[in-house]
């Protein structure tokens, strides 16, 4: 952000020529809107791939942002535009998406029986750190209830793949469980919310 | 008239022309304003969202949309309905939760003049006043550039199938109709035109078609641009990948006139090239009614904004967004469109009441198919610098090749973007 401000300085310097709005720097709204177009208003996803923001963890927000930045985690167009933003700008974006109203991915379709056997696991697994059912989160966790079931599995097959790295204490928890067993736990936490 | 008001809001740009309103008969007020009010023109990827955000940010100001079809059908994916991937009506929406889950006043009806001195709307039922008018009037085509086309009769021969609805079906029925070993001719103009990356995607989806149905069959892609505008490297990828001896690009190719009998078109007017299918995209211009109010710049085609609150350079209280605008580096796109009207709608309201606009931040993401279930995409940020809208260096670009994972998203872009439009 510095940078842009900077620029702006300059481009003020030189200015009265273009007949520019004077305008403040982008607001937390400003910035969190454009994601909008893909991850829904407000960020509360319309689905299938594209989690929903809304009610999202900050923190884990934020390490995903950078995540993506550096490359550590696998993605299609969120690398490249992660590159585009500070970690000020994170923060920010990060308060905003934090602050809106959960969205749950009412309506979704979900296996009961991989939903049933994906509690069992959760239970024994996840629930340290994803509390109440995925709803809730410890530290740097996010919020995984309620998210659309496409994107859980996307998710999911990367963990599964090793193309995206846990930290020491997930890899640990998630060690002993198959591909099937993370089939089972995207369906759980895809059937929350949807009346079960 | 249109000359007469040409003039009029050049005066009233240079500041002088006060009083001195053209002898055209008034058009009667409907919807008497009694608070602050923003009309939106224009129901697509811009007007929608901005009619929807000016609402979101400030409930007290209303919002009048002004769109002269009940049904809006998206042009993004609608290459996809021409591929046989997709129906019609997976890419058509209505404006009925938009307007109740918003509090938006639709007006379904014509717009056919803008009054900027007196801040109104004319349509066919009367005058609309606003204190601020939000334009997202897309395209319209110049097609006096190409010789022997008549806009009234050629379209339905040689489909542009550049507005989605009935030219999409029309150039998907043609291609359903042409016998095996058919040659489909499809002609890009210049850019700037809509949807930089559509013309290729389009090739990719119509030989999709014919590998699977008419697998002699060919697709000529005549480009007026010396090489492909957008993706070009993943394009050709694709093609050579999955099109082998079905795709031929020639850049450097531009249509000059067309000849709807003889199914041909001429190429810099001297090659005559015909098809069975031919697919004129003509070169653009902003929609009509930005034209006619005086609203494009010295290249008569586009309209000039202010970076920072898309209001026209050309009219005061007036603000253009979406492919109708020039926004620096911001593809004329859907998303683009999207993010544009977001930027406008959070700056209106802030000069609506009284506060500092927002410096912009914006995106766009796009994605063509090249199969029914591969698909490329390009991304970027854009900020303004030293006065202008560009993508944020070091950052954005391609996909680094087609994948499956990408079509995933597409589908995703799309259920999102158009949940975003219609609710």
């Amino acid at each position: 952000m510095s940078r842009s401000r900077r620029k702006w300085g300059a481009a003020l310097g030189i200015a009265a020529l273009s007949a520019m709005a004077h305008a403040a720097p982008p607001t937390p709204a400003m910035l969190a809107n454009a994601c909008a177009g893909c991850h829904g208003t407000n960020g509360a996803s319309a689905g299938l791939a594209m989690p929903s923001l809304a009610g999202q963890n900050k923190i884990a927000m934020v390490e995903a942002m950078k995540a993506f930045k550096s490359g550590e985690r696998p993605s299609t167009v969120m690398g490249r535009l992660a590159k585009a933003y500070s970690d000020a700008e994170f923060e920010a974006m990060g308060d905003y998406f934090a602050a809106q109203k959960p969205a749950v991915a009412v309506g979704q379709k979900f296996d009961v029986a991989l939903a049933a056997k994906g509690r069992e696991l959760h239970e024994r697994h996840c629930k340290r750190c994803h509390l109440e059912g995925g709803k809730e989160f410890d530290e740097n966790a996010a919020v995984v209830a309620g998210q659309w079931l496409k994107y859980l599995q996307i998710q999911m097959d990367d963990y599964a793949a090793g193309r995206r790295t846990m930290s020491e204490k997930k890899a640990e928890k998630m060690k002993p469980l198959t591909r099937d067993d993370f089939e089972a736990i995207a369906h759980f936490y895809a059937s929350a919310g949807q009346g079960e | 008239m249109s000359v007469n008001r040409r003039n009029f809001l050049r005066l009233l740009t240079a500041g002088a022309g006060a009083g001195a309103m053209p002898f055209a008969a008034r058009a009667a007020e409907i919807m008497p304003k009694s608070g602050r009010r923003v009309v939106v023109v224009g129901g697509g990827y811009g007007g929608t969202i901005a009619a929807k955000y000016v609402r979101m940010l400030d409930p007290t100001i209303e919002v009048v949309l002004v769109e002269r079809n009940r049904q809006f059908v998206s042009c993004p994916f609608s290459n996809l309905v021409i591929g046989g991937e997709r129906k019609l009506a997976d890419i058509t929406m209505n404006y009925d939760k938009l307007a109740s889950n918003h509090g938006i006043r639709m007006v379904f009806d014509e717009v056919t003049a803008i009054d900027a001195a007196r801040q109104e709307v004319v349509t066919a039922g009367g005058a609309i006043r606003y204190d601020r008018l939000i334009l997202s009037p897309g395209i319209d085509f110049r097609f006096e550039e190409l010789e022997g086309y008549d806009p009234a009769t050629t379209p339905g021969i040689m489909p542009h199938a550049w507005k989605a609805g009935e030219q999409t079906l029309l150039l998907r029925s043609q291609l359903e109709a042409m016998k095996d070993g058919g040659t489909v001719v499809l002609t890009v103009p210049l850019t700037p035109y809509r949807c930089p990356p559509g013309p290729y995607e389009r090739t990719s989806m119509i030989a999709w078609y014919l590998k699977q149905a008419k697998p002699k069959s060919k697709v000529l892609v005549l480009d007026a641009n010396p090489d492909i505008v957008s993706k070009g490297p993943l394009f050709k990828k694709g093609w050579a990948k999955h099109y082998p001896g079905m795709v031929e690009f020639r850049g450097a190719q531009k249509v000059t006139a067309v000849d709807p009998k003889a199914m041909s078109v001429m190429v810099d007017g001297i090659e005559e090239v015909e098809g069975d299918v031919v697919n004129v995209i003509p070169p653009q211009r902003a929609g009509a009614i930005a034209v006619k109010a005086g609203l494009v710049g010295a290249d008569k085609n586009w309209c000039p904004v202010d970076a920072t609150t898309f209001e026209s350079t050309i009219a005061p209280n007036v603000h253009v967004i979406g492919d109708a605008c020039v926004a620096g580096a911001m593809p004329k796109s859907g998303y683009s469109a999207n993010a544009e009207a977001k930027v406008c709608a959070t700056n209106v309201v802030a000069l609506m009441n009284g506060r500092e606009p927002v410096e912009m931040s914006g995106i766009n993401t796009c994605y063509s198919f090249i199969t029914g279930s591969e698909a490329v995409s390009v991304a970027a940020v854009y900020r303004v610098a030293d006065g202008k809208i560009g993508a944020v260096p070091n950052s954005g670009g391609v996909s680094p090749d087609l994948s499956e994972l990408e079509a995933i998203y597409a589908d995703s872009w799309l259920r999102n973007i158009m949940g975003e439009m219609s609710s």
